[in-house]
């Protein structure tokens, strides 16, 4: 069987902006997609974004930078609570190369300071892969192997 | 997240180990280790290729830090090296990281659209 390991934390950002102009950057796919999936050393493969409760959020990407170069990272984002200008509250999976390793419930709060923001994200993060063991680097040699095969295939009928 | 990655430039590269695994002989080596340790004989038997052929084999998978092996007497020991599978999750498991970087994007949104 596999263990789970567990973590979480909190981040807190102050923006000199309104708490509007912060939420609209969650809000809206062209910004959201500027700061959370494109960046230095990113490549975007997709992206796409339907913010309401209910909706999702859908990232493909890959790491690419001479120290370091990823397959294809997806992350999946469900909305789970939306209150404007105020909280988002979401669940969101990663993988790599198909294989899913981490699963989140992450919150956002925006609270107006002055002339300001506060933003505050609190993350409890669970990861598949556990400490190392026999077993577990057997598993997940074979997940590998398994999503690798699928890719193979999907590359041969394509 | 790039510092971070900068900071662990021993850890094996993704891309070598999935490249690695992209030759079949290879998964099949792999897959052979992942049960426990084996000689180089006993890799190349099921395969049906000479051993100098693993051995080939080996190189392009020491090289990805998939597969470690070393001289016990005359025999020629391999077993799995967890560092190339690892490798890609351990960058992947720094979510902090990940988010520390995307806050301060966004920080250079919003001053962009300020100015």
């Amino acid at each position: 069987m596999q263990d789970l390991t567990h973590d979480s934390f909190t981040l807190t950002r102050d923006y000199p902006v309104s708490p509007e102009r912060v939420f609209r950057a969650f809000s809206d796919p062209g910004r959201k997609r500027r700061w959370f999936a494109e960046g230095e050393g990113f490549i975007v493969d997709s992206y796409a974004l339907d913010f309401r409760v209910g909706g999702s959020e859908s990232a493909a990407f890959r790491v690419d930078t001479p120290e370091f170069q990823s397959e294809e990272i997806r992350n999946q984002t469900y909305y789970l609570d939306i209150v404007p200008e105020r909280r988002i509250v979401l669940a969101y999976s990663m993988s790599n190369a198909g294989v899913p390793f981490s699963a989140s419930l992450q919150t956002v709060t925006l609270e107006a300071r002055g002339d300001g923001t506060r933003l505050t994200l609190t993350e409890h993060v669970t990861f598949m892969e556990g400490a190392d063991g026999t077993e577990r680097r057997r598993e997940g040699t074979e997940q590998l192997l398994d999503s690798l095969a699928r890719e193979l295939a999907a590359e041969a009928v394509s | 997240m790039l510092q971070w990655m900068l900071n662990h430039r021993s850890a094996p590269r993704a891309p070598a180990a999935l490249d690695a695994l992209g030759d079949a002989t290879r998964r099949a080596i792999v897959e052979r280790l992942s049960g426990g340790p084996a000689t180089v004989t006993e890799l190349a038997e099921p395969l049906s290729i000479s051993r100098s052929a693993v051995l080939q084999h080996l190189t392009v998978l020491e090289g990805a830090a998939l597969v470690r092996t070393e001289k016990v007497g005359r025999t020629r020991v391999c077993r799995l090296d967890p560092a190339g599978l690892e490798a890609v999750q351990a960058w992947a498991a720094d979510h902090r990281q990940r988010w520390e970087r995307r806050l301060d994007r966004l920080g250079e949104l919003l001053a962009e659209e300020e100015g």
